[in-house]
């Protein structure tokens, strides 16, 4: 990642990076501009992006003389080190473990939750306002309480993420089953679909888009949050390794790195999760047009 | 009106009235409707926007209780919608995560599977929608989602089908194939049809007998006999006077 740019350095360090970025800038031009094959843009475009920022990041390193920020090349060194201790698979299993309980947790409870509260108005009107003013309050603001009641450990952290991502759910859920279009309520009244049969062919379908939806807010939500939960409760996971980083012995290139690979796998998660809207039985909630 | 004595009366409206409540106060929809349509008969309603003919179709089929008067099928009042009288919704009422046979079955449930699949593959065929059963809504176009609809209906052997616009989303070639295949069907089918429209041309070509609706209040101005044999011949005189009339009783006039 770092040694073409050394000897790039090099080579221009007469006239500073400028010419470099110039460059990357031109290529940035080029490729969005030109008629490329689509694939080819696709990489091509925000892989020149990504370097035009690596290289402002070197030069910022360069130009402000700092002996702590790390530069991208002691990024990746910290990077490797902890790839070879096996600490970052460690610890992203970690995370990935609390967050996948708090994320399962809040999909059990909050889509029965929602879809309930969404198609009996009464049960609406009675839970709905509560859901509203717990929803403002930030996760971080329930950390001592977490740690009140199930002491510091991953329940505290589970419980955090599991708080994060319920509110997205049931609301999300409980708007899908309230936005259901009245012709199609009607239509299953003219057909004779009651109790159960209407739940699995008419509630649960329609509403499925905006569930989906609301599952994919729930669960970037819980990964931003899971950094939080575990700088505070626990002594594993990646949020933990960047607080402990710095309380350590001012290790800036782990914590950048482990800001990277919280950056990397919550991209992954999302492309995972949105692959559940391509279903037949869902993309109609998606068309555009 | 000869004939109506040799034919038994379907739908029977009594009296009917509807009130809303708009922003506090009493609004009135529908005044004194009554009318008779007989089994096997495709009767149009006709009027112009809001004067409740969509309102009146929902009462009838169960939809939404009238204000007063009531609703007799086969001399039973109408309580609730059921499976014998199907609706056809202005806005695609078929299901967009069900399949075209997955829709068309909806109404089977209760039968035997073979019975099931017999019904639902005569039905697509019937409504020209062979090789599509498994295509999803969104992957159709609006008259074929349309003939979904109508095969969806048309599945359960209801005795009344309720039309509400149903073409009126559709461009006007599509809408006059629509309306062809329509007929084509109801010869074949004889199912008793209750067709609402804002189109003159469109009552013209499909019903047997037009209800004419005033504007809001709706009370029914006039009941006008079509009288003429399918297939219509659009160019025809005959034609063109029935169109004249229910322009004249429109109140618009027919020229530009």
């Amino acid at each position: 990642m770092s040694s073409p740019q050394d000897f790039e350095l090099e080579q221009y360090e007469g006239y500073g990076w400028w010419p470099l970025a110039v460059i990357a800038l031109a290529l940035v031009a080029i490729f969005g501009s030109r008629r490329l094959a689509k694939p080819l843009q696709m990489v091509l475009l925000p892989a020149s992006v990504a370097l035009i920022g690596l290289m402002v990041w070197q030069l910022s390193c360069d130009l402000s003389g700092t002996k702590i920020f790390p530069t991208p090349e002691q990024t990746a060194g910290g990077m490797m080190q902890l790839l070879r201790d096996g600490t970052l698979w460690r610890y992203i299993v970690a995370s990935l473990y609390r967050v996948t309980w708090g994320f399962v947790l809040a999909g059990a409870i909050g889509i029965p939750l929602g879809l309930w509260a969404g198609w009996s108005s009464r049960s609406f009107q009675a839970i709905n306002p509560l859901i509203q003013g717990l929803r403002p309050i930030s996760p971080i603001a329930w950390i001592p309480i977490a740690i009140l009641w199930f002491g510091v450990g991953d329940g505290a952290a589970i419980f955090l993420i599991f708080l994060s991502s319920f509110f997205p759910i049931v609301v999300g859920t409980m708007a899908a089953v309230r936005n259901i279009s009245l012709v199609h309520v009607r239509s299953a009244q003219n057909f004779g679909l009651e109790g159960f049969q209407l739940f699995r062919r008419v509630v649960l379908p329609a509403s499925l888009p905006q569930i989906i939806t609301g599952l994919r807010i729930a669960l970037g939500v819980a990964w931003l949050v899971v950094v939080a939960a575990e700088m505070i409760a626990v002594n594993s996971g990646l949020g933990y390794l960047i607080n402990d980083a710095r309380n350590m012995g001012m290790r800036y290139d782990l914590v950048v790195a482990g800001m990277l690979v919280i950056g990397a796998i919550g991209i992954v998660l999302d492309l995972l999760i949105r692959r559940l809207e391509r279903f037949d039985e869902v993309r109609w909630g998606y068309a555009r047009g | 009106m000869t004939l109506d004595g040799a034919r038994r009366p379907k739908v029977v409206i009594e009296d009917l009235s509807k009130q809303f409540t708009s922003r506090g106060r009493p609004l009135s929809v529908l005044e004194d409707i009554a009318l008779t349509v007989h089994d096997g008969e495709f009767v149009c309603f006709l009027g112009p926007s809001g004067c409740g003919k969509s309102t009146l179709l929902n009462i009838v089929a169960g939809f939404e209780p009238p204000s007063s008067g009531r609703v007799l099928i086969d001399g039973e009042a109408v309580r609730g919608p059921s499976r014998r009288r199907v609706f056809v919704f202005q806005e695609y009422g078929i299901f967009p995560w069900a399949s075209v046979w997955d829709n068309v079955a909806l109404g089977l449930r209760d039968r035997p599977a073979a019975e099931q699949r017999e019904i639902i593959q005569r039905t697509i065929d019937l409504v020209g929608l062979t090789g599509f059963e498994r295509s999803y809504p969104m992957e159709l176009s609006g008259g074929m989602k349309q003939r979904v609809e109508v095969a969806r209906a048309l599945a359960v052997s209801p005795d009344v089908i309720y039309m509400d616009e149903p073409f009126g989303a559709l461009d006007s070639l599509t809408r006059l194939t629509m309306r062809s295949e329509l007929i084509r069907i109801w010869e074949q089918e004889r199912k008793t049809i209750l067709f609402v429209t804002h189109d003159v041309d469109e009552s013209v070509q499909l019903a047997d007998r037009v209800v004419v609706l005033s504007a809001r209040p709706g009370r029914i101005a006039e009941v006008v006999e079509v009288g003429l044999q399918h297939p219509r011949d659009l160019g025809s005189p005959e034609y063109g006077a029935v169109k004249n009339r229910l322009y004249a009783l429109l109140g618009v006039r027919h020229t530009i």
